[in-house]
């Protein structure tokens, strides 16, 4: 466990691989209402494409997409913004979470305004679940190395 | 007899699965193939569910133009997807907290196997 | 199990009681419901993402709190153990 070795192969592959995995994380999530996905797929991916250069790089460099005491915040934001978006639904005069109160601009009907509110949480639980599960591991290395 | 062992069948593979995490969960001697049997199980289930919601002749839920989404013969049932979708999450949860605790167990007590434990323990 | 595989419905069936138009009790099942009026609702095409975050959109905000709270385990039980060696 002591024995740290670097390829630069690896390391080259996988960041040749990340930004597309990234990418198609981010495609996974805003594609989510057309196509199978949503926010947790989307997440799970965005996670994984910062844990495999993490992984393959080692401490430096991995800290370079998304340092270490970024993770908490993006995780505290992602349900901020799942709570706030249905506590405003309260504020415009509805239940919890029911998005078809929202008064969106440019948007009459009740329907779009959910499909916008739908839009908004996807959002949300991707960062959130992309934010913990970087989380987790920084974690579990942090705690491995005990001798 | 032989209708049913083949209507059923996708429910006996995950029985089978179903069986192997219990036995790795009961018998298994270190604590991470214990979790690791946990997940088996729990994607048996999840297996399971998404199993009993197939349809023949029946697409993906999600709304096509060239399919009329009043006749529900077309769509699969979306409420086990849903349901399993969020039993995937919190599965994750439980596993990163369960190997939370495992890397705290080691770092204390230097051993994982179920027996060494009790025994330093006492 | 095999028992309680006897009481189950073939594997795609259509004509079981969860894929039926109507409910035992007269009223309508809610799987059916939720294809129905999915894109009426929402006009989003992905009837699982409409349910997610639409009909259920308390429980998901429960789940996320769920994978929120085994992060700060995480962060709690692993910095400490760190604090304490130094």
């Amino acid at each position: 466990m002591n024995k740290r070795f670097q390829s630069p192969i690896v390391l080259l592959g996988a960041r040749f691989l990340s930004p597309y995995i990234f990418m198609f994380g981010l495609y996974v999530i805003f594609h989510g209402h057309y196509s199978p996905g949503g926010g947790f797929q989307g997440g799970a991916l965005l996670a994984a494409a910062i844990l495999l250069v993490r992984v393959a790089g080692g401490e430096k460099i991995g800290q370079l997409q998304l340092i270490e005491k970024l993770t908490t915040p993006i995780g505290v934001i992602g349900v901020i913004i799942y709570f706030g978006t249905g506590l405003s639904a309260i504020l415009a005069g509805g239940n919890f979470l029911d998005y078809g109160v929202l008064p969106f601009p440019g948007v009459v009907e009740p329907a779009w305004s959910r499909y916008i509110g739908l839009l908004i949480i996807e959002v949300g639980i991707g960062a959130a679940v992309m934010a913990i599960l970087v989380m987790i591991y920084d974690n579990m290395i942090k705690g491995e190395d005990y001798d | 007899m032989i209708d049913f062992a083949l209507g059923h069948y996708a429910y006996w593979f995950t029985m089978i699965l179903m069986v192997i995490g219990l036995y790795g969960m009961m018998f298994k001697k270190n604590l991470i193939k214990k979790v690791v049997s946990l997940a088996i199980f729990q994607s048996a289930i999840i297996l399971f569910f998404v199993a009993v919601a197939s349809k023949w002749d029946a697409t993906v839920p999600v709304k096509s133009d060239l399919l009329p989404v009043e006749q529900v013969s077309n769509y699969l049932n979306p409420l086990p997807h849903t349901l399993m979708l969020t039993a995937i999450v919190v599965g994750v949860a439980t596993l990163g907290v369960a190997f939370t605790f495992l890397i705290a167990i080691y770092n204390r007590y230097h051993t994982l196997d179920e027996q060494e434990l009790l025994d330093k323990m006492n | 199990m095999v028992y309680a595989a006897t009481d189950l419905p073939n594997r795609a069936d259509n004509n079981s009681a969860m894929h039926a138009e109507i409910s035992p009790n007269g009223g309508p099942v809610i799987g059916n419901y939720f294809i129905q009026n999915a894109y009426k609702d929402a006009k989003t095409p992905n009837i699982v993402t409409v349910i997610l975050g639409d009909y259920r959109g308390i429980d998901t905000f429960g789940e996320q709190l769920v994978i929120f709270t085994a992060g700060l385990v995480g962060i709690l039980v692993l910095r400490k153990s760190k604090k304490l060696k130094k």
